[in-house]
């Protein structure tokens, strides 16, 4: 089977994100950059879906070129081939992106066939705006469930089985093949690249398309490069435009220490009592 | 103005609640009716209210809002939930309205339907929001420019630790309200008794009840839900009032022991760090963070837990937070609003064995 991996380039933010002096973005001067959690998982799965049911893996990122990076990182986990969208420094919004993967997902599958399985994180861990893999899902016209925490591929039937937690269960969703699935981590374990996957990703060629800001109604592929251009992809700038980050305010009182070791047991249990739960 | 109410067994769902309360001064400060649609067959789970047509204690929930017109979407196909054919018929619901602004609690569920309807119906969507008001700024792309209405908004970003001022421009706002970001406002009589309904049956509200079937093309691409189980019994992580939760300085998974011991004496839940269910010591669903669980418990007991972002977020809206840590330094100890020094093995027994003896 043929599966995509979309993945988004995302500053590695271990404590609260430093902003630039014009607050318009988090200061990644000092920050190492990876892919999401969810991402991370979605990658280690399509490359054990691969290597149950056969086919190969491509990683896709619309970002800035460095998202190279990420691509990389997916080869040297064992994906088989990346492709870039390089679509600038600026971050896009929700509904630009989702243009710009449908885009090169056209393109790609008009050389390679349609993918069986788009798999996407859940959200990303910097915007979080939960809608890039349904919008792309919907323009493709193929199904999409979200949350997903487990995967099964019927061959012969052609379709997958999806499972996903909910509030006090969870859910098990079937869809037919073709079709995309939004994941989060727990899903799997992923995996540690091994040397020769390093080796193999830094030799790796990456196929890479241009984004470029359209108006609608223009098609989504500008034919003709010249020689050794990228395709260019018209994309569409979205209504949601990204003015400013802040940081909340902390409404942050002192720390009332109780104790130390099992001495505070006794303060401990006043709370609970306080709190009627004991 | 239109709110997308959840329903479960008790009626409208708490985040629903939320959303109808956050949207009535906004729709009140535009001068416009505030409208709900519910999913009158797609209530999970089965137990839930009957038919929202007759629910009159549904009905008075939504007058209480003062919501004037409630749209029950009704199709066969509808009576199970699937992404696309909601995320469809609240497309085609829009569609036909034209509301101002549409609002949804951003619970999984509300997010995930609206992102659907947000893509069928090619409009923006802003999740997470926590605050929204029309833009007066005149210009060119002013508040009625040729791509529609202008909005300020603020909305969460990386899972809460930052905000971000955004303008949406739309010709109708479709926004989901970030988790907690907004009080419901409480019911007069939240636990009517049966006897009342007689009463009530005279004072039927106000509200008008109109019927939407959405139309689904013989050839309509959806995900079929195929099975469902439901967790027998304990407490849900993300409604519990107590959540005790361990990270890396339990040690092990027999470490938790102790931890499962007093989540049972306050009626509570176990979660978990990150570290610890990559340790394979905890299954994911008890983790507790971005990636996984977001809980707002009265108190959220850290047990050797640092306090990393990534986990803080998850925890940050609980009511208080008690940190235990043998270092004083620890991010979640400088949080927390009580902190016990030490090591949690020594701490937690003691704590259960301090709840034994006032027992007797």
């Amino acid at each position: 089977m043929q599966v995509l991996v979309c993945v988004k380039r995302v500053p590695a933010s271990g404590g609260t994100p430093q902003l630039t002096d014009d607050g318009v973005r988090v200061d990644t001067r000092n920050l190492a950059f990876t892919v999401g959690p969810h991402e991370e998982c979605a990658v280690e799965e399509a490359i054990s879906l691969v290597a149950t049911h056969g086919g190969a893996v491509t990683v896709l990122s619309v970002g800035p070129a460095e998202a190279e990076e990420q691509l990389r990182y997916a080869i040297s986990m064992g994906a088989d081939r990346g492709v870039l969208v390089d679509s600038g420094a600026d971050e896009l919004d929700p509904q630009a992106t989702a243009s710009a993967l449908t885009a090169a997902i056209r393109q790609l599958e008009s050389e390679g066939g349609p993918f069986d399985l788009i798999m996407f994180g859940n959200e990303s861990p910097d915007a979080g705006n939960y809608q890039v893999g349904i919008r792309v899902a919907c323009a493709l016209g193929r199904a999409i469930v979200g949350g997903v925490k487990g995967i099964t591929i019927d061959d012969d039937a052609g379709t997958a089985t999806l499972h996903r937690g909910v509030a006090d269960g969870v859910e098990a969703y079937e869809v037919t093949l073709p079709a995309a699935v939004a994941v989060k981590e727990g899903l799997n374990l992923p995996r540690y690249p091994s040397m020769r996957g390093r080796l193999r990703a830094r030799k790796a060629e990456l196929a890479e398309f241009r984004a470029r800001i359209g108006t609608p109604g223009t098609p989504d592929t500008e034919g003709g490069p010249g020689a050794g251009e990228p395709v260019e992809l018209v994309v569409h700038r979205g209504g949601l435009r990204k003015l400013r980050l802040r940081r909340p305010a902390e409404t942050q009182s002192e720390t009332v220490l109780l104790g130390h070791g099992s001495e505070a047991a006794p303060a401990v249990v006043d709370i609970l009592e306080e709190l009627d739960v004991v | 103005m239109l709110v997308l109410v959840e329903l479960d067994e008790h009626g409208v769902a708490p985040g629903s609640l939320e959303a109808l309360a956050w949207a009535h001064p906004i729709a009140r400060e535009l001068g416009e009716p505030l409208h709900a649609a519910v999913f009158a067959s797609g209530t999970i789970p089965p137990a839930a209210p009957g038919d929202p047509l007759v629910d009159l204690s549904l009905r008075a929930e939504l007058a209480r809002h003062e919501v004037s017109t409630v749209h029950t979407i009704t199709h066969p196909e509808l009576a199970d939930y699937s992404p696309e054919r909601w995320g469809e018929s609240l497309a085609q619901l829009i569609a036909g309205l034209r509301p101002t602004a549409v609002v949804a609690a951003g619970t999984e569920r509300g997010t995930e339907t609206m992102a659907q309807a947000a893509a069928r119906a090619d409009l923006p969507l802003a999740v997470n929001c926590t605050e929204l008001e029309r833009s007066g700024a005149p210009g060119a792309e002013g508040p009625d420019g040729p791509d529609g209405r202008s909005w300020r908004l603020a909305r969460i970003r990386q899972g809460g630790m930052l905000l971000e001022d955004a303008e949406l421009t739309a010709p109708i706002a479709i926004v989901t309200l970030a988790p907690g970001a907004a009080e419901s406002t409480a019911a007069p009589n939240a636990a009517a008794e049966p006897a009342d309904v007689p009463e009530m049956q005279s004072d039927v509200p106000a509200v008008a009840v109109e019927r939407f079937e959405p139309e689904f093309g013989d050839r309509f691409v959806a995900s079929r839900l195929v099975g469902r189980t439901t967790r027998d019994g304990g407490v849900s992580l993300a409604t519990a009032r107590v959540v005790v939760s361990g990270g890396r300085g339990v040690g092990s998974a027999d470490g938790f022991g102790p931890l499962e011991e007093l989540a049972k004496l306050t009626g509570g839940a176990v979660g978990c760090s990150r570290v610890v269910t990559n340790n394979g010591w905890r299954p994911h669903s008890d983790q507790v963070g971005q990636t996984g669980t977001k809980v707002n418990p009265d108190l959220y007991i850290a047990c050797g837990i640092s306090g990393a972002t990534q986990h803080w977020v998850g925890c940050m809206s609980s009511k208080a937070i008690l940190a235990i840590n043998t270092d004083p330094d620890a991010p979640m100890v400088k949080r927390a609003t009580y902190a016990v020094i030490g090591d949690v093995a020594d701490i937690v027994p003691a704590v259960v064995d301090e709840i034994h003896r006032r027992a007797q």
